[in-house]
């Protein structure tokens, strides 16, 4: 099995993730499958930035602990990553800021020489690093003159002269796979949500969320969608309700705090029966946490919020396939039944850029949206045998649509008869009774690994790929759901059919999964927790699975 | 829908002699008089907050956003930027819109978008049985405040000339004429338009008394002036006594925001190509 990694790393400012990009599709032209993990403390400049890019013959989404390559912008990458280096590991570093054995690049002069601007400097640690690793100057020539809009030929002669200066230490082989989109989680549940029919975007800034509104301010024109910044995270489910209401598809993305001031909003559309998509990305909490690190601990969040009871849909992708398919799905699972749906992710996911094989990405299953038959009085809230109500938006002619987050009769009027409010609530509840049947639709439980094996991890999310790479090898099962409400438990139970032990997985301190599985008569006996912000690694999960096995 | 009953059948609870009742049959006036002009209601949407005067939504029989407490405007800014051709009519509370969602009143004015907001501002929380608000008089005893408030009242109309509304007019709901005119200038205005009603609260705070003696009718002011605006504004402060100023403080001919935000929706074919040349992109 081919399997690389590369370290980039150096100040924040120094453009570490988009080197780190760069190197990225360098390995993907090579046939490598990806997956990138950026790591930077919650300031602008000056705190030290690293990415890790692994490379491998079949496709993952996790980053071991030691690296093949180290691409030093400071010198704080040689001192603080020594741990993961290799007895072969090459170093290659900036000559004039780092001090170090390995090769290093007269980045001054290169620049100097070429009249190349500071940002340059990067081009030529990724020349370096493509003849150190015995790439082809061919293949650095595609990747620059595809992913560079402006100044590729400036920053290939840059590079070139990196290329010229180093000796190959490290040949690489490439792989037979044809190169394949890299994507963010939060670019592929952007294109997933445009899949699904998304008009409008409704954001405000926060971590890890924040790219997903970036992503698709700057496609908003291609994309043909409205994109809105507000005041404040009140402001933006509300706007997006009102989107709505008036009958187009909303989304709105924040994390952990952002979401908390959504609450009531949620709350309203589950009572006012709107549909929206909720982009909830997690990081280390509680409160402001660690802002630019990954968590699982808002599951249970997801699952309660909001006063009084409705239904919601909640999944939680693992993978950009997942997020390209299971974004779309939330869009329209949303609007057929006009419930919340929640697309559950992390910093992990959001921010981590993977190989993403889209013949891999499920097709929508259409479904019927009953329209108002025009004979009979619009009622926005008739009572139907599913409980959902025939849709019309304001300005269709003879209609009144009364929209309403009071306790309301069919026609949307307030009311606080004992009666209507019975038959009201019973009405909404007929919709997740229709929710739950409509998901089996779907493959809502995810199964790797070895299918028989009689100890199965459970785990969810983002842990996907380092479960089933740590796992499989192992001959253990890998079980894991992706839609978590309303909880699969039927499905859930039968992936773990003949298992006689659970371990749950979870970068959480309570295992909130073990918690909702107990609640459906799912016992986890094993559990293994990370809470310190960072991801799992495969090594360490091997290190804890060994420990509850022995 | 022509010559529709502009009233629901909704039993209507409001205390007798509130000053909710001129508002709503101000707005249903102006709903029909643009009726009659070939403006169907069918394309005006009302979006309340909470509060005695939200419930003017189960009352008048349009398409209506029964929203939550401080949250009419960012409903209402959703309508707007999702359909422009839909007129958008808030109307909110003096707690809804100067205490829970200011913030919201604030940027709906910078932003200039094309709606109008009526504050049904009778200076009094009613449907909490009675605390003082954003715009009580400093002193006022309420529930919450049996000695007397300690802080002086907001001045909505300065707040909204220094927001960048486009419009900025004050009604009184015993001067119905006059109010008509403005919420007709209210709606024909392609902007951010802002109209502070003085409402008479008829059990927590009939101040009619102290109202009808003070106003006057604002005819003759310059409303393109912003500093003879501004100087009105600041005549009386809804706190110390001094004549009380009804009519169009400002307005202006700005852009408006759904007019710039607003992108050409793509076909699912369209739609699939932009998906296909973005993955080609970053492969």
């Amino acid at each position: 099995m081919k399997d690389i990694a590369v370290l980039i790393g150096g100040k924040a400012g120094d453009g570490i993730n988009s080197a780190g990009a760069m190197v990225a599709q360098v390995l993907n032209h090579l046939g490598y499958r990806i997956y990138l993990y950026f790591d930077y403390p919650s300031l602008i400049r000056g705190g030290h930035n690293f990415a890790i890019i692994r490379g491998r013959e079949t496709a993952t989404g996790t980053c071991g602990t030691r690296v093949d390559f180290v691409l030093a912008l400071d010198q704080e990458t040689i001192e603080r990553h020594k741990g993961a280096w290799k007895a072969d590991t090459a170093v290659i570093f900036n000559k004039d800021l780092v001090k170090a054995t390995g090769q290093g690049i007269p980045v001054k002069e290169i620049l100097a020489a070429e009249n190349a601007p500071a940002i340059m400097g990067n081009s030529a640690v990724i020349g370096g690093f493509a003849k150190a690793a015995g790439i082809s100057w061919k293949t650095v020539e595609d990747v620059f003159s595809s992913h560079i809009p402006k100044g590729a030929d400036q920053n290939l002669r840059v590079a070139r002269r990196a290329y010229d200066s180093l000796a190959t230490v490290h040949p690489l082989d490439s792989c037979s796979n044809a190169p394949v989109p890299l994507l963010t989680g939060n670019e592929a549940i952007g294109l997933g949500l445009v899949r699904g029919g998304l008009e409008a975007y409704v954001s405000y800034p926060m971590t890890p969320s924040s790219s997903l509104l970036h992503f698709l301010a700057e496609e908003q024109g291609k994309l043909g969608i409205t994109v809105v910044h507000p005041e404040n995270e009140i402001a933006v489910i509300l706007m997006a309700l009102g989107f709505a209401s008036a009958g187009k598809r909303a989304a709105v993305g924040t994390s952990g705090g952002g979401f908390c001031l959504m609450t009531e909003g949620l709350s309203l559309a589950g009572m006012a029966e709107l549909p929206i998509v909720l982009l909830v990305s997690q990081r280390t909490g509680p409160s402001t946490g660690l802002p630019t690190y990954s968590g699982q601990a808002d599951l249970l969040f997801v699952q309660h919020a909001g006063q009084g009871e409705f239904p919601r849909l909640v999944v939680a992708p693992g993978t950009t396939e997942e997020a390209l398919s299971w974004s779309a799905v939330a869009m329209r699972i949303a609007w057929e039944f006009q419930i919340p749906a929640f697309i559950l992710s992390d910093k992990t996911l959001s921010e981590g850029t993977y190989s993403t094989d889209c013949s891999l990405v499920q097709n929508i299953i259409e479904s019927d949206v009953p329209p108002w038959d025009k004979n009979t009085p619009y009622r926005r809230y008739a009572d139907t045998p599913s409980g959902i109500s025939p849709l019309a938006f304001p300005g269709t002619g003879g209609a009144v649509v009364k929209v309403n987050s009071y306790a309301h009769d069919e026609a949307g009027i307030t009311t606080e008869e004992a009666g209507v409010v019975a038959q009201m609530t019973e009405k909404r509840q007929r919709k997740a009774d229709g929710l739950s049947l409509a998901m089996n639709r779907y493959p809502q439980v995810s199964i790797s690994g070895n299918p028989s094996g009689l100890v199965a991890i459970l785990c969810w999310g983002s842990t996907a790929m380092v479960c089933q790479e740590v796992a499989g090898p192992l001959g253990l099962r890998v079980v894991r759901p992706v839609v978590l409400s309303p909880f699969p438990e039927e499905p859930l139970k039968k992936a773990l059919e003949g298992a006689g032990m659970v371990i749950v997985v979870e970068e959480n301190a309570t295992a909130q999964l073990a918690t909702l599985a107990g609640q459906h008569g799912i016992i986890c006996q094993k559990k293994i927790l990370r809470y310190d912000g960072r991801p799992f690694t495969p090594e360490l999960l091997l290190e804890k699975i060994r420990e509850v096995l022995s | 829908m022509t010559g529709r009953q502009i009233i629901t059948d909704a039993q209507n609870t409001w205390c007798p002699g509130c000053g909710n009742f001129s508002i709503q049959h101000t707005l249903k006036n102006v709903l029909a008089d643009r009726e009659k002009k070939g403006q169907s209601p069918d394309n005006v949407v009302l979006v309340s907050g909470i509060g005695c005067h939200a419930k003017i939504a189960d009352y008048l029989d349009i398409n209506s956003f029964y929203s939550i407490h401080g949250r009419a405007i960012p409903v209402a800014t959703g309508i707007k930027l999702a359909n422009p051709d839909l007129t958008v009519i808030c109307c909110s509370g003096d707690g809804d819109c100067y205490a829970e969602g200011l913030d919201h009143l604030i940027f709906a004015a910078k932003r200039n978008i094309d709606l109008t907001v009526i504050v049904h501002n009778n200076r009094v929380y009613g449907l909490t049985t009675g605390q003082y608000t954003p715009t009580s008089p400093r002193g006022f005893k309420g529930k919450s405040t049996p000695l007397g408030t300690m802080e002086d009242p907001l001045n909505p109309i300065e707040l909204m000339l220094a927001s960048g509304a486009t419009y900025v007019a004050r009604g009184y709901s015993k001067k119905m004429e006059l109010l008509q005119t403005l919420i007709r200038e209210g709606m024909d205005h392609k902007g951010f338009a802002f109209i502070d009603v003085l409402q008479i609260c008829a059990t927590f705070f009939p101040a009619a008394d102290y109202y009808t003696p003070r106003v006057y009718d604002l005819a003759g002011h310059d409303r393109s002036d912003f500093k003879a605006a501004c100087t009105k504004a600041g005549e009386w402060d809804y706190n110390s006594d001094a004549p009380i100023a009804l009519g169009a403080f400002y307005q202006k001919t700005s852009p408006v925001f759904e007019a710039k935000m607003t992108e050409r929706a793509l076909s699912a074919a369209e739609r699939e190509q932009a998906i296909r040349d973005l993955l080609r992109k970053r492969t």
